[in-house]
């Protein structure tokens, strides 16, 4: 293919490929029989699922009282988790759609998985306002159907029900992206199986043949879907920071809210992404299609957006200092040096100090580093979020309100639940569906292949040349 | 071409996709009608090589987001100017500003999800739908070029085959599908 690419630029498929290569490399995990680490993740994923259903049941029979939560502090971990999961997944709507866009061809390698990160981690994010209302079966009062107390609508002019709209439609336009990206790799899948397995792949594929027509219609699709995932991921999260800016709270009560949230949310998500593919990619054996190149570019990404993230911060602190506000300046002190300072000092070492090593390429190429940074990214983003609710609401305008708030094993156990929602999904997936988009690494092979770019390849071109 | 009579199909595959697209090239060169060309993956430039008309969906996706911005607008106002006016926060009933988000999310949502059930409707695809292949490794690494030949005659066959051999078809065959 004719493509323009930069010799010195690197290439996304290393180990000169075929086409039926790619196909083997990538499909063979799903035939094999589950390996005994994937066995072992698998069962400590489940412990973790079911604890946290346990957790959730006593909340629903008991009540939220068995939440440490009061009239102070009303929101606690329940919301910081529901923002932060809501964050990680936004990561895969950015690869996946946004870099579409762009025409980044490095997405191909990781934008499958991080899609399938961001529908686990909005399932896990979704249950947190669920069990947060206390009578989760009165839920589907939120949805606006004719009812027979009026009928009475819900209000629309309040950011929780945009969030809603919001989440339920992210997870709906987020789960056919993925779905419809799949189904072509399905069909191939299925057309490798023999027995009950062809049937299975056979039902999932859709009667996917691979005609060109219906290749056309699939990226003008993907295209379109691309184009309205891209304004709806950023408008996900800047609803979620409505939540709080449309709020008379000091501290909450900003503008900066939406584009400062977005930032941090997918500098969560590549941080997620970065732990679940360097794990992925090793135990698969897919290095050569999740390479150190791509690792690279998240690196970037998390270096970028970790910078806008602390310009953010900072950015709050001078104005809540040169706003001449009193409230406002109480609660920037209160949140560095207050009770809860040690998540603030912990949000501000892991989301703004920790990245700046990525400046060196060294570190943004070392597997072993970006490993322990993207768990550090991750701890960090959890404490952002606890930071700008729990430490918040714990000093409002009223002294005699004042209170401090630990959370109980039933909210830690929710939260580990839904660590176990998320892992135990995302082994299941790997296991079912191919991790990395056979289809698109194959178009991108001609102009992404290490047989046919990268300085390495040109330098051989050159010298064959010469011979000659 | 999604026809519920069976064709009988003649097919060769190729190894790559610049073979098969000069292949196509050929075969308009020569005037044979080529009933279909399946690939593994979006080959680039193979719409404008085979002749296809560019993808409407987008007109359906814009139609279906409208969809979605009247209906949500629509309904909010209809429900706080009409059906059960409340004031909020001293706000007007017709709080245009705090209507956009919904109206913006349904229009997104109406878009995607008519797009997709508009994609596999017209693609004869869904769930529990099996439509018949030529050859299983279509969707690994080989291109195919199908003629459909159920009226053709012995020398139209064999000229599609000598057109197979000429541009470097790994492998013809026929079948019923």
């Amino acid at each position: 293919m004719s493509a323009v690419v930069s010799p010195i630029r690197e290439p996304l498929v290393n180990g000169s490929k075929t086409y039926h290569q790619i196909t083997e490399d990538i499909c063979s995990p799903t035939e094999r029989t589950p390996s005994p680490a994937w066995i072992a993740a698998f069962i400590v994923a489940v412990a973790c699922l079911s604890f946290g259903v346990a957790c959730i049941l006593w909340t629903i029979w008991q009540g939220i009282g068995t939440w440490d939560l009061n009239r102070t502090i009303g929101w606690g971990w329940d919301i910081t988790n529901f923002v932060w999961w809501v964050g990680i997944g936004h990561a895969g709507t950015l690869i996946s759609a946004i870099l579409l866009l762009f025409r980044q061809k490095w997405r191909t390698g990781v934008n499958r998985a991080a899609e399938a990160m961001t529908i686990f981690a909005v399932i896990c994010a979704a249950l947190f306002p669920g069990i947060h209302m206390g009578r989760i079966w009165l839920s589907f009062f939120v949805l606006p159907y004719p009812n027979t107390r009026g009928p009475l609508w819900v209000n629309f002019n309040s950011p929780l029900l945009w969030d809603v709209f919001a989440i339920s439609t992210y997870f709906t336009v987020s789960l056919l992206f993925w779905y419809t990206g799949l189904v072509p790799d399905f069909a191939t899948v299925r057309d490798r199986a023999r027995g009950f397995r062809k049937k299975f792949y056979n039902f999932l594929s859709f009667g996917w043949t691979g005609k060109a027509k219906h290749w056309q219609r699939w990226e003008s699709l993907s295209l379109i879907l691309a184009g309205l995932a891209t304004p709806l991921v950023l408008s996900v999260h800047t609803i979620v920071s409505f939540d709080f800016a449309t709020s008379v709270i000091p501290g909450w009560h900003t503008t900066i809210f939406p584009p400062y949230f977005v930032a941090g949310a997918i500098f969560s998500g590549f941080a997620m992404v970065q732990t679940l593919m360097l794990i992925t990619r090793k135990v698969l054996k897919l290095e050569d299609y999740i390479t150190v190149a791509h690792i690279e570019s998240m690196n970037k990404v998390i270096l970028l957006t970790g910078t806008i993230v602390g310009v953010a911060y900072l950015t709050e602190l001078f104005i809540a200092w040169y706003s001449g506000y009193v409230y406002e300046q109480f609660a920037f002190y209160n949140r560095a040096a207050g009770i809860y300072w040690w998540s603030y000092f912990g949000m501000m070492a892991c989301n703004v100090l920790s990245p700046q090593i990525f400046w060196v390429k060294k570190f943004r190429r070392s597997i072993f580093v970006t490993f322990f940074m993207s768990i550090f990214v991750n701890i960090g983003m959890w404490f952002e979020r606890f930071v700008i609710i729990a430490t918040t609401l714990a000093r409002d305008y009223l002294p005699s309100a004042w209170s401090y708030y630990v959370p109980t094993w039933v909210e830690i156990g929710i939260f580990i639940g839904t660590l176990g929602i998320f892992f135990t999904f995302y082994l299941i997936f790997v296991r079912v569906a191919p991790v990395v988009a056979i289809a698109e690494i194959k178009s991108i092979l001609k102009s992404a292949g290490d047989q046919y770019t990268g300085p390495e390849a040109h330098r051989k071109k050159k010298e064959a040349e010469q011979v000659h | 071409m999604a026809s519920s009579k069976h064709n009988e199909v003649l097919y060769g595959l190729y190894n790559d996709e610049e073979v098969l697209m000069d292949a196509i090239r050929n075969a308009h060169k020569k005037g044979l009608d080529i009933m279909e060309v399946y690939t593994p993956f979006p080959v680039h430039g193979l719409d404008d090589c085979l002749g296809l008309e560019e993808s409407r969906l987008h007109i359906a996706g814009f139609i279906y987001g409208i969809t979605g911005t009247m209906t949500a607008f629509g309904f909010m106002t209809w429900v706080f100017t009409r059906d059960w006016p409340i004031i909020f926060g001293g706000k007007p009933y017709w709080s245009v500003p705090a209507f956009i988000p919904i109206s913006f999310e349904l229009t997104v949502l109406f878009a995607c999800v008519g797009m997709v059930i508009t994609f596999y409707t017209i693609c004869g695809m869904g769930p529990g739908i099996t439509n018949p292949i030529l050859d299983d490794r279509i969707t690994d690494d080989k291109f195919c070029i199908a003629f459909n030949v159920n009226n053709a005659s012995s020398g139209d066959v064999n000229e599609m085959k000598a057109f197979f051999n000429e541009t470097g078809a790994e492998e013809v065959n026929k079948k019923t599908i």
